[in-house]
């Protein structure tokens, strides 16, 4: 029997901020929960299971915190499920709920992505105690460094890429009325000259910490006939895992993440994803990993990455805009992040992304990636139904 | 809809204390035992998943150290729930069902000895109103077996009965951590005594999923299940009734466990007490063969025990003493959380 088609009718997000201090974590998850089943024009009673999603749990010191979440989620006599796949796991939280739908063991599914990292201190709850862990990783940029370093020495990138990257993005930022960093005097200079963090990557290049929240309801054929908005139909999705550390990872173009985007592509009938692929909503934490990921995800050759985002083709009005909404770079709830690129890629081929929407989009990428650039999901959204 | 079976199952001999041992260490004997069980290798997997919480680890992302335990290269398709096994059981399940593999590893692990487990679970609770007080897990239980035996559903007595029974089954089961005649002891919190509480300890136990055909060529007696459901409760304790679990019944309705009788009943009733909620939630009488493992109160590897439950019933199946299994997992303070699934050996169904 053929799988059911997966289709996004409602999505919520919350106004990002560095710290929602008028909301509890409870109130903060309802809040983009209400807004999905407001855009769905459902009710809870529509909900028949609830999957939900953040990263670790020391970000706002709650164990499993699903079990505290159950009631403002309307949870109470439902399934509800828990993700936790690092930094990627606001995408797998969504495939874990689409996976629901699609081998029909509910119709109508919740799913839902935070963090609220002002509840407690995300630099604390990364730092990993001796012995279990090498002492000195000083934040995820100092991790990352070294692989943009890499990136650099393999391509010859000439080091002015990253800034055209974070003035896109905080740029289209602007756009975005959800996005946590709207600077309306940005300038390709401000970025340019902004202290230096973690050579090659600069403050104005990194992501913010962000307290925010989105959500999405996922449903069959007949809950997508009933949605008053256009839908936005799943066309593929896929997962894959790597291990953190061994002989032969390569970290700047990892396997997991190329494998997953083929897997993806393979689903959606995609053969050349740099001409069939209209918008992409790709993870981008630090400014680099844009041309990293053009190559990883095989919109443009090894080693020529950079030149795509050089020659203005990743802008909103390029010919392959990524990351129209601001990006990870503008608003990053940890947890919440991949679920807002796929969520975001869905307001594209909904043509509902407002100011920031990409004109004529049909289909869009969704993409997260997390841990030591080792845990990957993406999907693939269209306007029309999936004919396969 | 597609037929999925338990076809394997491992657990580590679950102790009080592995301080010589890291999660990946007393994981990684699991994860081989389970696979050579069937022949297959990580690679042959279609679908990976596992259950874990960072807060037993004392450190984030304690899974991703777990992962390379599973050798995951070439990239392996892979979730994890931050919930017991139990439930990484299930995503698996529904990612067979819907055709994109054919088999899963499912692991889960938890290690307790690394800090106080009653502490570290109050961090579980309403992070503004009731876990600034640190009402630990047992305290939290004692609360349930008092309003037990105040609405007259049970005594002290029948309470000793139960771990003296789930002890006594233990010591047919070389993994159990506590077996055979343990005393009663002294109160821990009124009016559960040390006998009506689950040991401390450190465990890890995996299972391997197969659908259909891939599941009779890797298990000369499969575990099909029949149905598999789960339902969570309110939070907060006030709002709920302790003497009841609605959702266990709530689960089992979904997962058929009605329709006909089970001989066996793989319950995760850390607390004595808390097995009289589920035996009445879950109809059992006195026919059906609750815990011949022994139960979580002979083994409670946090976040491994619920998914032990269901290797437990599973295996009995395999080796033809069960016909018709029921497996229970539980989360969250007070079983707020549960999953049941149905088991059946092929021919059962016949």
């Amino acid at each position: 029997m053929p799988k059911e088609p997966v289709a996004v009718v409602g999505i919520g997000q919350t106004k990002h901020v560095s710290a929602r201090r008028d909301v509890s974590i409870a109130g903060l998850v309802r809040e983009a929960a209400v807004r999905a089943l407001e855009d769905a024009a459902l009710t809870w009673a529509d909900i028949d299971a609830v999957v939900i999603g953040k990263a670790p749990d020391f970000f706002e010191g709650l164990m499993m915190p699903e079990l505290y979440l159950a009631d403002a989620l309307g949870a109470v006599g439902k399934p509800m499920l828990r993700v936790h796949t690092a930094g990627s796991v606001g995408g797998s939280t969504a495939l874990v709920a689409a996976n629901l739908v699609s081998a029909r063991v509910h119709r109508t599914v919740l799913t839902l992505a935070f963090e609220k990292q002002s509840e407690s201190n995300a630099m604390w709850g990364l730092s990993l105690p001796i012995p279990f862990q090498q002492p000195l990783l000083a934040g995820a940029g100092g991790f990352f460094a070294p692989h943009v370093r890499a990136y650099m020495r393999r391509t010859g990138a000439p080091d002015t890429v990253g800034s055209l990257v974070a003035y896109k993005d905080r740029r289209n930022a602007l756009k975005n009325p959800y996005a946590h960093i709207h600077d309306p005097g940005i300038t390709l200079e401000k970025v340019r000259s902004a202290p230096m963090l973690w050579d090659p990557i600069r403050y104005s290049e990194t992501c913010p910490s962000s307290d925010g929240a989105c959500a999405m309801i996922l449903t069959d054929r007949a809950g997508a006939d009933r949605s008053p908005h256009p839908p936005a139909w799943m066309h593929g999705g896929a997962m894959r895992s790597e291990p953190t550390l061994f002989a032969g990872k390569d970290f700047v173009s990892p396997r997991a993440g190329r494998d997953c985007a083929a897997d993806v592509y393979r689903q959606a009938g995609i053969s050349d994803p740099r001409r069939e692929i209209d918008a992409v909503e790709m993870y981008v934490p630090f400014s680099w990993y844009e041309p990293m990921w053009l190559e990883n995800l095989g919109f443009a050759e090894e080693g020529e990455g950079w030149k795509l985002t050089e020659s203005g083709a990743t802008e909103l009005d390029g010919d392959l805009p990524v990351n129209p909404s601001g990006g990870v770079l503008s608003t990053n709830p940890i947890g919440a992040s991949g679920m807002i690129r796929f969520a975001e890629a869905a307001l594209q081929v909904r043509g509902q992304a407002g100011a920031h929407q990409v004109e004529g989009a049909r289909r869009a990428l969704g993409h997260a990636y997390g841990g030591g650039a080792q845990f990957f999901s993406m999907w693939l959204v269209g306007a029309e139904p999936p004919t396969h | 809809m597609r037929d999925v079976a338990i076809v394997a199952f491992a657990q580590s001999d679950h102790l009080r204390r592995t301080d010589e041992l890291s999660e990946v260490e007393m994981l990684m004997p699991v994860l081989h035992r389970v696979l050579d069980t069937t022949g297959l290798r990580a690679g042959d997997i279609g679908f990976t998943c596992s259950g874990s919480t960072d807060y037993l680890a004392g450190r984030a992302f304690s899974f991703t150290m777990a992962l390379d335990g599973v050798g995951a290269y070439p990239p392996i398709s892979e979730s994890h729930v931050e919930m017991d096994g139990a439930w990484a059981l299930y995503e698996a399940w529904v990612k067979i069902l819907t055709g994109e593999a054919d088999t899963a590893l499912v692991y889960a692990y938890g290690k307790s000895s690394s800090g106080e487990v009653r502490d570290v679970l109050t961090r579980q609770l309403d992070p503004y109103y009731v876990g600034p007080l640190w009402p630990d897990s047992v305290a939290l239980a004692a609360l349930q077996a008092q309003a037990l035996i105040d609405a007259g559903e049970t005594d002290e007595t029948a309470l000793a009965a139960i771990a003296a029974r789930s002890r006594a089954a233990a010591v047919d089961n070389p993994h159990a951590q506590l077996k055979g005649p343990v005393p009663a002891g002294e109160y821990v919190v009124r009016p559960l005594r040390t006998g009506d509480c689950p040991p401390v300890g450190d465990g890890a136990a995996a299972v391997i999923l197969a659908a259909g055909d891939t599941a009779r060529a890797l298990c000369p007696r499969p575990a099909w299940i029949r149905g598999i459901d789960h339902r969570i409760e309110a939070h907060s304790l006030g709002v709920r009734e302790l003497t009841r679990s609605p959702s266990t019944r709530l689960a089992a309705e979904r997962a058929g466990a009605f329709e006909r009788p089970v001989d066996t009943a793989e319950l995760h009733a850390p607390f004595t007490s808390q097995e009289v909620v589920l035996r009445k939630a879950l109809g059992l009488d006195d026919s059906v063969t609750v815990n011949p493992s022994g139960g979580a109160l002979a083994a409670n590897p946090v976040m491994a025990a619920g998914l032990i439950r269901l290797g437990e019933a599973a295996a009995r199946i395999h080796r033809g003493e069960s016909d018709r299994a029921l497996a229970h997992a539980t989360s969250g303070p007070c079983l707020q959380q549960n999953l049941v699934a149905v088991l059946e050996g092929e021919s059962a169904h016949a």
